[in-house]
């Protein structure tokens, strides 16, 4: 998070994209030079199942004002089943965020294929925009973690 | 302590234009860790792999960060790299600031700042990297090709020449796929039947290619090198070992009313049939939804006739299991459902035809014996229409998005055949673009126009309605000379858009490879691996992975081969050391990662442990097997109790990569 009195908010946004189909979508996005923000960080992750609820509240926690998880389309994950297995978590932790201290809408799960460099590049554009609108991540900061 | 070497690449100007490559070379160098930070032009070039080599020599670096492209590009060479200067390849790691940064910002403070933070996340993580070693896995050497079409069979004569068995598995009774319905093939005008049935000969008799016709992939297990796939042999009804193909219980088989699918339902075949002359196998099939003795439990007219008493009503679908090393997909494209383009009246008219259709039409071995004659009256046409891009480059959800590539050349194609047999014949072509790039195929649509006179005209029809006389009004407009037309034609062909063929997506689950929203399956790399899947041992042939037309499916029939060939020489593969492990002594036997794990790679062992007290005492703790477990974590996050950790995506590194992200 960088909050300058001159400028806009610029939020953080952590993209966890599974390596077979969201991380190639985002090479692909690179690829045809289609622009979104560079708020968005990627961290490459095998499969989206292999993303812990953990890590996510992790990234709050540190400061992150966005999270979002790309994989495959369910039915086309490189693992057969690892998708499911993300949507069954992920909507388990969402349903508990609020009470996390979290807004829902800071977090988010894609579908984007390795063909989808255009969605990608729209998702990211959009769920930055939309973080953007939530402002900074007040309620689930570490206050140890705050610069000073 | 490790000793860290960040190594940032330009990429020419690629990165290096947008992101500022000596700032963040400068700024990585204060990371903890980090003994040396360098930039250089391309480090993918035989002097930046020799920079990393000397570099990981000359400070004893324990672990090397690369600044650079995508890792789905060069991960491996840099793992190389660093192996050949002795340090386990395991031990690098790539900042993605091509793809994912350099590439979609403008601004040069944050593309900057942002490779400055994805390389401090690389950096963080590398420090928990640990040396993996990689193990093997044997090959078996056998080759699955799914799909009997052009690809299909090229790729199976290309596997055999090599010395390698190959199954051939096709849903239809015969191989042979859409080409063998096809009357004469663009530029060349040569008859499809005349170059494609030599090779299916050649398949049949091929003693390396096994053929299972009339069969389907129930089931994919395993991994590349070792596939375990189940066969579905549907019950044809007719013993294969004894059918001569004779033909005789199609003469007296009594149910002589079923649509002939060769023939696009353009006239009838029996319930018992070989579907073409040259059919490979030339095994007759037994219909089920027709045959009155399997409905009805009346007739066995075609057992009665049959001399070596192959028919057999009793047969049953018969699974079998075999073994691959490699699988080649070559499932092919149909002609999109046109019914519900209702403005050109398909439904209503039996003269408004598709173009595979036409071809069936207009072949020796079609309905009318190579006469083109229009279906509702048998009498030669005058006037045809055709209309391209019938479902193609069409956006409004109803078509397909893409060009089908194949229509311009092979309508281009009919119109000439057709001006050539029959001058008195006026032949119209409306269309959007005239589409003909490839070796003399422009050439062939200029003499489609000047030589033989055809209409070519630019525009769409926006309505054919037939008319009481039997013709068929086409209201059109010509936006070159911006009119309306309204042409009395006899016949209106319809270009339809191809599209994968419906077995491909359940077959790209079961295999476990990509496909794009049409269902096209996904190239591993679009320019540089076009012939691979992104899953190992996986290769696409021909039109499932994209419309193309013969000799271009037949190059890329035979480059998947060549891939295939390349997989089966080797006697065995390194297997991704990147793999699920569980930590004993937190395990507590629970069984949460084995429910979750989509290829059973984990049992349970009873193990020994010596307790403080030095007594030992036996618990049931998890054990991976490191041959088959792909790596994907699923049992990572199941694992209550944090026992399970993935290799190379540690759960530790995965944390430290947020925690730099974040920071």
């Amino acid at each position: 998070m960088q909050v300058n009195e001159d400028k806009e908010f610029q939020p953080l946004i952590v993209a966890f994209c599974c390596n077979w189909c969201s991380y190639a979508g985002a090479d692909l996005s690179g690829t045809n030079r289609l622009n979104y923000p560079a708020n968005v960080k990627i961290i490459r992750v095998p499969c989206s199942c292999r993303v812990n609820p953990m890590f996510i509240l992790r990234a709050f926690q540190r400061g992150a004002d966005g999270v979002i998880l790309c994989g495959c389309h369910p039915g086309d994950c490189h693992y057969t089943s690892g998708n499911y297995f993300t949507r069954r978590r992920m909507t388990l932790l969402f349903s508990m965020l609020d009470f996390l201290g979290i807004e829902r809408d800071r977090t988010r799960v894609e579908w984007v294929s390795a063909a989808e460099g255009a969605k990608f590049a729209a998702t990211m554009n959009e769920f930055t925009e939309a973080v953007k609108k939530l402002g900074p991540n007040l309620r689930l900061e570490d206050l140890r973690c705050r610069k000073q | 302590m490790q000793r860290i070497g960040v190594f940032v690449c330009h990429c020419g100007t690629n990165i290096a234009a947008t992101v500022d490559v000596k700032a963040v070379a400068e700024a990585l160098g204060y990371e903890a860790g980090v003994v040396i930070s360098q930039d250089y032009q391309y480090m993918c070039s035989e002097s930046g792999q020799n920079l990393i080599k000397d570099a990981i020599k000359e400070h004893s670096l324990t672990s090397v960060v690369v600044c650079s492209c995508s890792p789905r590009m060069h991960e491996n060479t840099f793992r190389k790299a660093a192996a050949a200067a002795g340090l386990n390849p395991y031990l690098v790691e790539i900042a993605n600031i091509r793809e994912q940064c350099s590439w979609i910002h403008k601004d040069i403070a944050s593309a900057t700042e942002k490779a400055v933070i994805l390389g401090r996340a690389a950096i963080a993580k590398v420090h928990l990297n640990a040396p993996l070693t990689a193990g093997e896995s044997p090959v078996v050497k056998r080759a699955l090709v799914i799909g009997g079409g052009i690809a299909g069979i090229q790729t199976a004569l290309d596997i055999a020449e090599a010395g390698f068995d190959v199954d051939i598995v096709e849903k239809e009774p015969t191989i042979g796929g859409k080409m063998a319905q096809i009357d004469k093939t663009f530029p060349t005008l040569d008859c499809a039947a005349c170059i494609l049935t030599p090779k299916m000969v050649e398949c049949a008799q091929n003693e390396r290619i096994h053929i299972h016709s009339y069969s389907e992939i129930t089931d994919v297990k395993g991994f590349v090198g070792n596939f375990t796939v189940t066969v579905k042999k549907k019950a044809r009804f007719v013993d294969e070992t004894k059918c001569t193909g004779c033909g005789l219980c199609m003469e007296k088989c009594p149910m002589k009313k079923v649509p002939n699918e060769f023939n696009m339902g353009l006239d009838n075949r029996t319930a018992v049939y070989i579907p073409f002359a040259q059919a490979v196998p030339k095994v007759a099939a037994i219909d089920p939804n027709y045959c009155l003795m399997l409905k009805n439990g009346k007739c066995g007219v075609c057992s009665k006739v049959c001399s070596v008493g192959a028919i057999d009503y009793k047969q049953t679908d018969k699974y079998i299991e075999e073994k691959y090393g490699a699988i080649v997909v070559a499932t092919g494209f149909n002609p999109i459902k046109i019914d519900k383009y209702e403005e050109f009246a398909y439904s209503q008219s039996p003269d408004v035809v598709t173009s595979l259709e036409l071809e069936r039409l207009m072949n020796a071995a079609g309905p009318n014996g190579g006469t083109l004659l229009r279906p509702s009256d048998k009498k030669h046409p005058h006037t045809i229409v055709f209309v391209q891009c019938v479902g193609s480059r069409c956006d409004d959800g109803k078509g397909k998005p893409y060009c089908s590539k194949i229509c311009c050349m092979y309508t281009a194609k009919h119109a000439m055949l057709i001006r050539e047999k029959y001058p008195d014949t006026e032949v119209y072509v409306f269309y959007i673009d005239v589409r003909t790039p490839g070796k003399n195929f422009d050439e062939f649509y200029r003499r489609a126009v000047e030589q033989y006179g055809v209409h070519y005209i630019k525009g769409m029809v926006g309505k054919v309605t037939p008319v009481s006389d039997g013709s068929l009004d086409v209201q059109a407009s010509d936006l070159l000379a911006n009119e309306q037309l309204h042409i009395k034609a006899d016949m209106v062909v319809l270009a339809a858009a191809i599209e994968p063929d419906k077995s491909a997506r359940p077959l790209a689950t079961m295999l476990t490879t990509q496909m794009d929203t049409n269902d096209f399956f996904t190239e591993a790399h679009p320019k540089l691996r076009p012939v691979e899947s992104a899953t190992a041992g996986i290769f696409l042939s021909g039109a499932c992975q994209g419309p193309k037309d013969i000799p271009e499916t037949v190059a890329q029939a035979s480059a998947a081969a060549a891939k295939a060939i390349g997989l089966l020489c080797r006697n065995s593969i390194t297997c991704n050391p990147c793999i699920a492990h569980s930590d004993e002594l937190m395990c507590n036997g629970c069984s949460s990662c084995e429910k979750v794990c989509p290829y059973g790679a984990i049992t349970y062992i009873d193990k020994e442990f010596r307790m403080p007290d030095r007594t030992t005492r036996i618990r049931r703790v998890a054990s991976v097997n490191p041959a088959v477990c792909q790596g994907c974590g699923a049992c990572t996050v199941a694992c209550p109790s944090g026992a399970m950790d993935l290799n190379g995506f540690s759960n530790s590194q995965i944390m430290a990569e947020v925690d730099a992200i974040c920071k």
